[in-house]
């Protein structure tokens, strides 16, 4: 028995942080102590507030302790294991109540509103053992659909449950499943698509670094029912912790008879592969994945036929993506009715959210359907740091759109987001401010598919450089408002026309911006402005010679000398020869540099 | 595109042992279905990038065309058919850091470097490449140098951050 668990955040965002080093610490002064037998020190998977890492988490107070730095480990030690006291300087604002007292993480506001199904493990149990995960009813779902329900019964209850994939379309995960098990093959394939490359996306790399067995158990009860024995986990090479512990999760899967032959004497064999993906986007659309496995370039090919029919080397293969497979083990142990309580009608169940950009708690969220966009924002993501305006938030990646502000009050769900431009994606929400340009965040997406398309369709390749030339002119200042009206008409026939998932959406960014801020896109072409003042091109700064006091400030700092004027008179800049830096009016403690 | 730099191959006949090694083990562990992209990783970490004779190798070993080899090598940005430096350095263009200014801490790293997103200094200490989300975005704007990670990097730290590796 142990008298103290101390939790160590292992994610990558912690890590990034230097928390292993911390990790190390208190392992090497707790041995030092001779306390091994006392208290016991586990490396778990993320706890979602990335934005205070390094994370540590001391039971049995639960003192959450946050922004952890080796040097504070000798404090813990000596004030709480050893003496008792909780080390307060160190504790997560929000879990200290009025009164002084330690709130339960639960209740602080981060936390309140999220409803964990798919990272119910992530940060409680330790990834790398199997034991633990089997403590908090690992491999029961597997060995219930081994033991008493036909593979036709899983299906029935996935389909009643009303999960839909968590990667981006949405497609109802049971009707996919129900395919490949209608389809004829000698040999059919399981496969995870784990080549999360939504940029600020990081849910599928936590949950495999959190909690690796339940997408194993997941995949396992997910072949049992479509009649296959081979699955394959494709995972981006980027992600090095997330692999390491899928694969320790495998070998110890393996030694415990879960995966392998005749798993729980049942007759039923299933085993797992992983394939390192090599840094491709278009790699995540369906196609595209499997021709990547089977080791070609990872070109898309129309459909049908759908991979369901033929897919990997040619036989029928299912394909969910990681955070869909974490709710499957639950939907079996506590029924699909209780999953499709949560949500809203057409989507159930919960979603994670990776919250990034201009906000206070950055990180790792996971909340019913149907919670509005205000709630994930302001309640649980604490609003926009500095007092800044909320400006839009931009869900689905390169594939989604900008939600403005005042569609703040939008329950989110697939359909929704569909309605208002965006879409769901993999699930990362971008919050952006006033200084933020939608011109240059629509350039910015663009810029991304441009380099990702992977050339093999035209409206794809050519259409998508030629958008982005277009969004060049808007933010140069050479556009004229007719280009506007092209540059839809191009989104439109690049939606329409191009062979996969990745071009059909890249539009999208352009669309839904200048549908909702066309306005700014104006201000670019008609009057050269940039109202956020990002695109460098537009700006002009000049010094109000009134507040301008003549300290010399500004003229010495300019990088390119482009200040003139005498100590104790009004400074010029001239234009001609300013590269727009913004140094000066950063330098300037007058507010006399002006941009506009 | 990566600047080419002139380096004559100089692979060791202990490195060609290793990735005959590896490539044995690969076909052991996954059978010979798909081994393409494993096969060039390994290559990769063995040489460091992927020169041409090192394609010949996996070409010849695995059965295929030479052409094959230089399609997938060529697809995946994960891939380098020139050296990279002693230092790599990585600056996240992805959204979250984007948003945060990421962009203009990039463009100082070049400016600093006088190199261009995946090119490398002529003495091949430093190589330059924006990379897509690592996923602590926690840590935005981030800039990465080996497996140092730097995060809430501001544009004013990046000559002390070069500093430290010897720019």
């Amino acid at each position: 028995m142990f008298r103290s668990h101390i939790l160590v955040c292992g994610g990558t965002g912690c890590t990034s942080g230097n928390s292993m080093k911390v990790y190390d610490a208190l392992v090497a002064r707790i041995k030092k102590e001779g306390l091994e037998n006392e208290v016991h020190v586990t490396k778990t998977g993320c706890f979602g507030l990335c934005a205070l890492g390094p994370i540590m988490i001391v039971y049995p107070e639960g003192s959450f302790y946050s922004q952890v730095k080796v040097e504070d480990v000798d404090e813990i030690i000596d004030e709480h294991i050893i003496k008792g006291r909780i080390v307060t300087r160190l504790l997560y604002k929000e879990t200290v109540g009025d009164d002084g007292k330690i709130k339960a993480l639960n209740d602080t506001a981060f936390y309140k509103k999220q409803k964990r199904v798919a990272l119910r493990n992530c940060g409680v149990i330790n990834p790398e053992k199997i034991e633990e995960y089997i403590a908090y009813d690992g491999y029961e779902a597997l060995g219930k659909v081994l033991t008493e329900m036909t593979p036709q019964d899983v299906i029935d209850e996935i389909l009643k449950s009303g999960l839909r994939g968590r990667g981006g379309a949405g497609f109802p995960t049971g009707r996919k499943w129900q395919f490949a098990k209608n389809s004829v093959g000698d040999k059919k394939y399981v496969c995870c698509n784990a080549d999360e490359g939504d940029p600020g996306a990081f849910m599928d790399r936590s949950i495999l670094e959190g909690d690796p067995h339940s997408v194993i158990e997941a995949m396992a009860i997910a072949a049992y029912a479509i009649g296959s024995d081979q699955g394959y986990v494709y995972i981006r090479a980027e992600y090095p912790i997330a692999v390491q512990r899928l694969s320790i999760a495998i070998k110890q899967a393996r030694e415990y008879g879960l995966l392998g032959k005749n798993i729980f004497g049942s007759g039923f064999n299933f085993d797992l592969d992983i394939r390192l993906g090599a840094g491709a986007f278009v790699c995540g659309e369906e196609t595209a994945l499997m021709t990547s496995i089977e080791g070609n370039r990872g070109e898309p090919r129309p459909r049908p036929p759908f991979p369901a029919v033929k897919g990997l080397f040619g036989k029928p293969t299912i394909l969910n993506n990681v955070e869909t497979y974490a709710n499957v083990p639950q939907i079996i142990l506590k029924g699909a009715d209780w999953f499709a309580s949560m949500g809203t009608e057409k989507s159930r169940g919960t979603k994670v959210f990776a919250l990034g950009g201009k906000i206070h708690n950055t990180g790792l969220v996971e909340i019913p359907m149907g919670t509005t966009m205000r709630e994930i924002i302001y309640d649980i993501g604490g609003g926009c740091p500095n007092g800044k305006k909320f400006k839009a938030a931009q869900t689905g990646g390169p594939s989604g759109g900008c939600i403005p502000a005042h569609l703040i009050d939008t329950p989110i769900d697939y359909d929704n987001l569909l309605k208002i431009g965006s879409m769901m994606g993999s699930g990362g929400l971008i919050v952006m401010d006033e200084d933020n340009c939608m011109v240059d965040i629509a350039k910015f997406f663009l810029e991304f598919t441009v380099d990702e398309s992977c050339g093999k369709c035209t409206p794809c390749r050519i259409g998508t450089k030629r958008l982005y030339e277009m969004l060049c002119k808007v933010t140069d200042g050479t556009a004229t408002m007719e280009d506007l009206d092209k540059m839809e008409e191009l989104c439109y026939y690049i939606k329409e026309n191009a062979l996969c998932g990745l071009g059909q959406t890249a539009p999208n960014p352009v669309l839904s911006t200048l549908h909702y801020f066309r306005d700014e896109y104006e201000a670019h072409v008609r009057d050269k402005k940039c109202p956020a003042g990002v695109c460098k091109k537009l700006l002009k700064y000049h010094i109000d010679a009134e507040k301008c006091k003549g300290c010399t400030l500004c003229a010495r700092n300019c990088p390119v000398g482009a200040i003139s004027g005498t100590v104790k008179q009004p400074h010029v800049i001239d234009a001609n020869k300013c590269i727009k830096c913004g140094v000066c009016m950063e330098k300037c403690r007058f507010g006399a540099v002006l941009r506009g | 595109m990566a600047k080419k730099i002139d380096v004559p191959f100089n692979g060791t006949k202990e490195q060609e042992e290793r990735l005959k090694a590896a490539l044995a083990e690969l076909k052991k562990e996954h059978g010979d279905k798909g081994l393409m992209i494993a096969a060039l990783q390994k290559a990769q970490e063995i040489y460091g990038y992927l020169p041409e004779p090192v394609q010949q190798m996996i070409a010849d070993e695995l059965g295929v065309s030479l052409a094959e080899v230089y399609g997938v090598a060529t697809f995946y940005a994960q891939f380098s058919l020139y050296p990279k430096g002693q230092y790599k350095i990585g600056v996240c263009l992805g959204t979250a850091c984007y948003v945060k200014g990421s962009g203009d801490v990039y463009k100082k790293v070049c400016e600093l470097l006088k190199i261009e997103g995946g090119q490398c200094t002529d003495d091949l200490k430093f190589s330059l490449d924006a990379t897509r989300c690592i996923g602590c975005c926690g840590l935005a704007p981030v800039l990465t140098v080996n497996d140092d990670v730097y995060g809430k990097v501001t544009v004013d730290e990046v000559e002390s951050i070069l500093a430290k590796y010897g720019r």
